[in-house]
């Protein structure tokens, strides 16, 4: 079906084609639609707006903690300390509102600056000492994980004020229900990939995960712009903070414990290079939906969870080699 | 073709291929069965052997009444966040009810009453939601019990002789170790915080994290004499490090869980008693729960105790129990 159609494009247009199909996220694309179109001819509860609302809402979280994983491996990073640093950003929200001293707004703004700290923080040591980007987020992991668990005392916690919950509210659109949440990860995944794609900003992104040295070579202050860009991700993983406490409706202290290779999953199914410097934000919401789409597809049929994670793992893997082939096409 | 758009097919051809394999491995069925009466059953995670046999027992019971089973799990234990999403799927799905196993006791709570307020029947397995009445009945061991059976056992087989007592628990918060705890102390007569009690730690209920306690509890306190266990594995992992010092003839240890490998380690006199639970029988009566619910509408609610039994080779007057023989062909895992 895609080569037919795919012939018939290359015969009016080859460059329209070869953009398409050397567009990073045209493989992830192609793996989406085919599996939506599969889970749709063999269940009957996939092909709805409700489910697919759901699958939005479920993938919310992971899919905003994407983003600020797509940025920093843009740059030839990693990290390994998002979903830690988010569970401690969900706490401080959860537990400054509800036990005090603070006002719900002012608990998620500090709660939203603190990721970001935790964010500069590891900027700052990749930089400046440096230090590997693995090993930096591979210690903020733990240190976040330990905060949390002592900050929280092991508890969770409950009955939290309505501002906190409002974003896992749902609306009706048509005839489905939509979660508040997903329109502020979808706005987050279009003003990223605005911000990547046009502006100077993104790329110098570019630059400095292709090549650090060109990169400072031709003028662009690196050790600034990546501090910024663990910054920046620091921020957007207090904002998936708030997605999660507004999803489950409690301040959870086991939260984020996978979040961190699932969102690296999302990635790299979405067709952003390990190695820095070629991907898209856009991408990485193809990937998150395929994640979920998976997930909600299997269980939908009565697949058990074994083999969700069998499949997954088997599309990483295939997303890598991808990645590979087609940068010994580029040589 | 250009020799970008192969790997770009392959990976399209392959998904769609997962996809079928994925089908054909799955439970039967699919969706298309009709009016096919749906259950789901969520556990904590998919490894421990102990949910492997509660998801034996399920598949049986749903087997005998014709009924489609969906099972999900947490990735690990304390994952809330996946078996929130396992809930929504199946309820989506159309599930008539499903049997759960909150990871988080709290944090389950919303999730569950979403699905309530779809009329969707939830039961609780093995650990009950905080408040208890978030869901429309538990199906578990009495785990308070569970701890008296085997604190009253270790008082008796103490004879009198002064005790130096470990207590390795398996995690701060957590309401199965509490009450396991908790049922310990009691039955054994101690105050929570008696100067017997000469080392606590958190295992995790794990057979390496509970060596590795064991070693530690050795250091801080040499003399210490008898054992309690959140479980077999961190019971087996103590009698590791006690054996090490040479001390497993004067050491006893008592364990909760009643697994196969519990039971021969009992059999084999590492382990001196073991309270056994039965999570065959549990998901079996949820799945008898939902079907009968579906057919005729009547919800099952409030507490139903599965059952615990003491197994031991060395009864004690005054604590009724089974041995070995009886723990083996009654045991999970």
């Amino acid at each position: 079906m895609t080569a037919t159609t795919s012939l018939a494009v290359r015969a009016k247009d080859p460059a329209a084609l070869r953009r398409l199909l050397t567009a990073p996220a045209a493989g992830p694309l192609a793996a989406l639609i085919l599996a939506s179109v599969f889970f749709s001819l063999s269940t009957e509860q996939f092909l709805s707006g409700g489910n697919f609302s759901l699958v939005l809402q479920q993938v919310m979280v992971v899919g905003t903690l994407a983003i600020g994983q797509t940025l920093i491996i843009l740059t030839a990073g990693i990290d390994l300390s998002c979903g830690a640093v988010m569970a401690f950003g969900g706490i401080l929200i959860a537990k400054t509102a509800v036990e005090g001293p603070l006002p719900p707004l002012l608990a998620i703004a500090l709660g939203i600056l603190a990721c970001g700290a935790f964010g500069l923080a590891n900027g700052l040591l990749v930089r400046a000492v440096p230090l590997p980007p693995f090993i930096v987020t591979l210690g903020m992991l733990n240190v976040a994980f330990a905060l949390t668990h002592i900050y929280s005392a092991e508890e969770t916690v409950t009955g939290l004020p309505e501002p906190l919950t409002f974003l896992g509210r749902t609306f009706p659109l048509g005839r489905t229900d939509v979660t508040y949440g997903s329109l502020v990860t979808i706005a987050l995944f279009l003003g990223f990939a605005y911000a990547l794609s046009s502006t100077a900003w993104g790329r110098h992104v570019y630059a400095l995960g292709n090549s650090s040295e060109s990169a400072r070579l031709s003028g662009i202050r690196v050790n600034r712009l990546t501090v910024g860009v663990y910054a920046i991700a620091g921020l957007v993983y207090g904002i998936a903070a708030l997605l999660l406490v507004s999803r489950t409706g409690v301040g959870d202290p086991q939260a984020g414990q996978t979040d961190n290779l699932d969102s690296i999953t999302a990635v790299v199914l979405g067709g952003t290079s390990l190695f820095g410097g070629r991907g898209t934000v856009l991408g990485t919401f193809v990937g998150v939906l395929i994640v979920g789409i998976f997930r909600n597809g299997l269980q939908l049929m009565g697949v058990s969870s074994v083999y969700q994670t069998l499949v997954t793992g088997v599309l990483v893997i295939l997303a890598v080699t991808v990645d590979q082939l087609s940068r010994k096409g580029t040589r | 073709m250009s020799r970008r758009a192969r790997p770009v097919l392959a990976v399209g051809a392959l998904a769609l291929a997962l996809s079928l394999t994925a089908c054909g491995s799955g439970s039967g069925g699919g969706a298309q069965s009709g009016g096919k009466i749906k259950v789901g059953l969520i556990t904590k995670t998919d490894t421990n052997p102990y949910f492997v046999k509660v998801r034996q027992g399920a598949e049986q019971a749903a087997k005998t009444s014709g009924v489609e089973l969906t099972t999900a799990a947490g990735k690990f234990d304390g994952d809330n966040t996946s078996q929130v999403t396992a809930l929504e799927n199946m309820v989506a799905s159309g599930v008539k009810g499903v049997l759960i196993t909150p990871n988080d006791s709290k944090a389950i709570v919303p999730a569950i009453a979403k699905a309530r307020a779809k009329g969707v029947m939830v039961i609780a397995l093995d650990t009950p939601p905080e408040p208890q009445s978030a869901v429309d009945a538990l199906f578990a061991t009495d785990n308070v019990k569970a701890g008296e059976l085997i604190g009253a056992y270790a008082k008796a087989a103490m004879g009198g002789k002064p005790a130096k007592i470990a207590t390795l628990d398996l995690a701060p918060g957590v309401s199965v170790g509490v009450q396991r705890h908790e049922g310990f102390t009691k039955g054994f007569g101690v105050a929570a915080s008696d100067p017997s009690i000469v080392c606590s730690q958190d295992t995790g209920g794990d057979q390496a994290k509970g060596q590795t306690a064991m070693e530690n509890c050795l250091q801080k306190a040499p003399d210490i004499n008898l054992v309690y266990a959140i479980n077999e594995p961190a019971a087996l992992g103590a009698y590791t490090a006690i054996k090490a010092k040479g001390r497993e003839k004067d050491v006893m240890i008592v364990a909760i869980d009643g697994g196969c490998t519990g039971v021969q380690a009992v059999k084999d006199g590492k382990i001196a008693a073991t309270s056994q639970q039965y999570p065959l029988k549990m998901a079996q009566d949820g799945v008898k729960a939902i079907v009968s619910f579906a057919k005729s509408g009547d919800k099952a609610s409030g507490y139903t105790d599965t059952g615990v039994q003491l197994i031991t080779d060395k009864p004690q007057a005054g604590s009724e129990s089974k041995d070995s023989g009886f723990g083996r062909e009654n045991c999970w895992g």
